[in-house]
């Protein structure tokens, strides 16, 4: 009897794992497909494109492309769209060198590109006051330089700066309760940041504050996380520890909203309504079910750097941004922080990153 | 430190016999002169000029001129530079027998220690050297204290420097409060970014370091007792050499190359950074492995750590010239690190090596 159990269950163990490999194969396989870039709606610089329009094909475009290791839903979701945006255009070249966290590598792939002669770079440095000479040497050597996210610490270094807006992620969080609160000054509003050192995180933060005393309310609890399902996760266990009853919880991203979530349905919590940060795609199917407490997020374009890509186009061609007047591109382009919600969802989901 | 009788009985005669016996196992894994070369660990040094010439041929294959211009050549030669300084530091640790995993953190460390606005300013005052003395002083001071952990405290040297890693790296966050410290010495800056013969002086460093390096190694007593130690620290203790103070000065030594390295990362980025060298550690253990010093110690090669660093600059510089995907990129990084050691493996077991 002990006997043929044992054998039942090695043979259980056998199929359980020819089951498993299957599984992983298949899992692999459908990742491969589903994650092929779907052909972009706004392919441009095709003979198919309007006539005299800023996306007809023009001259050869050679673009080098540089940003942090993509450790993280959303760095991984600018690499991509940048080369997704790269390919929609049959007259951009785009060179894509490989993402790092370290400086020292990151100059030497932007040397390259200014040994190559390319016609413009597009540069999210991983530190951007230590990228900085490399973009001044770029800019010298008549390279124009598309500065995104981070800023570089001389306005020499770059012709073009895409920034993504923290301080307005605040506001328009803080914006969204204060709405929802509808005057309600004793609401309970707690708040997850991500890595509180960063200075990003304190803009956001800053902004949630201000926005919120507009309306008479305050931050009741803040915890800081790391921008990490595991960190989220762990902040978000602790807070609702501490605030038995909460009426508002803002949470600055939603790849350690991952981990808040689950938290969250862990404590058996939903007395509140959530605001998420961001804008991934997981998220926004949340909100669009409404079933959920995250009813809302507030994004941080993970598109920068693919404006940058195009701006580079423009600027190489000399073209200008056709609904402004306006003839050359502008110095400097903030991106807006817009809330998602049920009601605007369907609009903002196409571009959100998976995170 | 507490020597047994047994121990105080060794002659200085043994000592010498033991030095001479470590020199001779040099002599035969890795001939120095130039006929040597050729012969025995040639085996070895030969893989690894076929892998860079391979990779060159590819390079000039897929890149032609882009890849072979004068101003890629030193481009590549940059991006060697700092992390060949930390491999060659980290050569001799491994040849000893030990392994240091803090370099990453330790070049943060320097290179946030000597921009700190005090240390800016006093070298406003006075003269910009004083940045460059704070880096070398932090970095040997860290090491110092990797060696006395593991020399003298009895840890084992992956844990010890594995703390070190650790705390190192906080300690940077806590001084800089994670801020990026710009190096505004304007003498500093002109200084570094200076080119001789043409060449940028962050490359003469890596030069210069490498000589050093490959003559303590190979034409001098702390070189065989390196070499001694790694092989056989019991045998080299009973034979007189001080073994603790030896592995002590090893690590120093790695620190020191730490804290140079920090001044040429300033220097290319004009900041100092808590984030700076992260994974350096394994760049620095890969080179070396690489180049065919023994992980296990007691055996070492300048030359080949030299070559290690070399072929993973050009790698990196073939990826970005060959525009290949990110992920692809990483992904073959990885099995080249495979298919050299391999190869190695395969090239070292042949006679004569």
């Amino acid at each position: 009897m002990k006997l043929k159990s044992a054998r039942l269950s090695r043979q259980t163990a056998r199929r359980i794992g020819t089951g498993l490999v299957a599984g992983v194969a298949v899992l692999a396989l459908s990742a491969c497909i589903s994650n092929t870039p779907e052909k972009s709606e706004n392919a441009g610089g095709t003979s198919n494109a309007k006539a005299g329009s800023n996306d007809e094909a023009g001259d050869k475009v050679v673009i080098g492309f540089s940003a942090p290791a993509a450790d993280h839903g959303w760095m991984g979701a600018i690499s991509e769209q940048a080369k997704a945006t790269g390919d929609s255009y049959e007259d951009i070249d785009l060179r894509l060198a490989e993402g790092t966290n370290d400086v020292n590598l990151q100059i030497s792939q932007v040397e390259t590109f200014i040994n190559d002669k390319v016609d413009a770079i597009v540069l999210l440095p991983f530190d951007g006051a230590a990228m900085t000479p490399v973009a001044l040497k770029a800019m010298q050597a008549g390279i124009p330089v598309i500065n995104v996210d981070r800023e570089f610490n001389d306005p020499n270094a770059a012709r073009v700066t895409v920034l993504g807006d923290n301080y307005g992620m605040g506001v328009s969080a803080g914006e969204y309760v204060c709405e929802q609160a509808g005057g309600n000054e004793d609401a309970v509003v707690a708040e997850i940041a991500g890595i509180d050192s960063l200075p990003l995180t304190q803009d956001r933060s800053k902004g949630f504050k201000d926005a919120l005393a507009e309306c008479g309310l305050d931050v009741d609890n803040r915890v800081a996380a790391d921008f990490t399902v595991e960190g989220g996760e762990k902040a978000a266990g602790n807070l609702l520890q501490a605030a038995p009853k909460i009426d508002f919880l803002w949470n600055h991203d939603d790849d350690q909203g991952v981990g808040v979530l689950a938290a969250i349905k862990n404590a058996d919590r939903d007395e509140f309504t959530m605001v998420g940060g961001a804008g991934s795609a997981n998220a926004m199917r949340e909100i669009e079910s409404g079933k959920g407490v995250l009813k809302a997020t507030v994004i941080y374009p993970s598109t920068q750097a693919a404006d940058g890509i195009k701006l580079a186009r423009l600027l190489v061609q000399q073209k200008a941004m056709s609904d402004l007047v306006e003839v050359t591109v502008p110095r400097t382009i903030q991106l807006d922080a817009p809330v998602v919600t049920e009601e605007n969802v369907d609009e903002f989901l196409p571009t959100a990153f998976e995170s | 430190m507490s020597e047994t009788p047994t121990d105080a009985a060794v002659t200085q005669g043994d000592t010498a016999r033991v030095e001479k016996e470590a020199a001779a196992a040099e002599r035969k894994a890795e001939p120095s002169g130039f006929g040597a070369l050729l012969r025995g660990g040639a085996g070895h040094n030969l893989g690894l000029v076929l892998a860079l010439a391979l990779l060159a041929l590819v390079g000039v294959l897929s890149g032609g001129e882009r890849f072979g211009s004068v101003d890629n050549v030193m481009t590549i030669l940059r991006l060697a530079a700092v992390i060949g300084v930390v491999s060659i530091g980290m050569t001799f640790v491994i040849t000893g027998g030990g392994i240091d995993l803090s370099v990453g953190a330790l070049v943060a460390l320097s290179s946030v220690w000597c921009t700190t606005l005090s240390t800016q300013a006093m070298a406003n005052d006075y003269h910009w050297i004083f940045i460059v003395t704070t880096a070398l002083l932090v970095g040997a001071g860290a090491g110092l204290i990797n060696g006395l952990l593991v020399a003298y405290g009895g840890v084992v040297p992956f844990i010890a420097t594995l703390a070190m890693m650790a705390s190192a790296r906080g300690l940077a966050e806590i001084i800089s409060a994670r801020k990026t410290q710009i190096v505004s010495v304007p003498g500093f800056t002109d200084a570094f970014s200076r080119d001789i013969f043409g060449i940028s002086l962050l490359i003469w460093i890596f030069v210069v370091v490498a000589v050093i390096g490959w003559i303590l190694l190979n034409r001098t007593t702390f070189g065989r007792r390196t070499l001694a130690i790694g092989g056989n620290p019991e045998a080299s203790r009973l034979a007189g050499i001080n073994v603790r103070r030896h592995t002590v000065l090893l690590y120093v030594l790695v620190g020191l190359c730490c804290g140079i390295a920090a001044v040429m990362l300033i220097s290319r980025t004009t900041v100092g950074s808590a984030t700076h060298g992260q994974l350096y550690e394994l760049d620095a253990i890969a080179a070396v492995v690489i180049g065919g010093t023994l992980l296990a110690g007691g055996r070492g090669t300048i030359v080949g750590t030299v070559f290690g660093v070399l072929i993973f600059a050009t790698l990196s510089n073939v990826f970005v010239i060959n525009n290949l995907s990110i992920s692809a990129q990483a992904f073959t990084k990885g099995l080249i690190i495979i298919v050299a050691v391999l190869l190695q493996k395969r090239f070292s077991r042949q006679p004569g090596s």
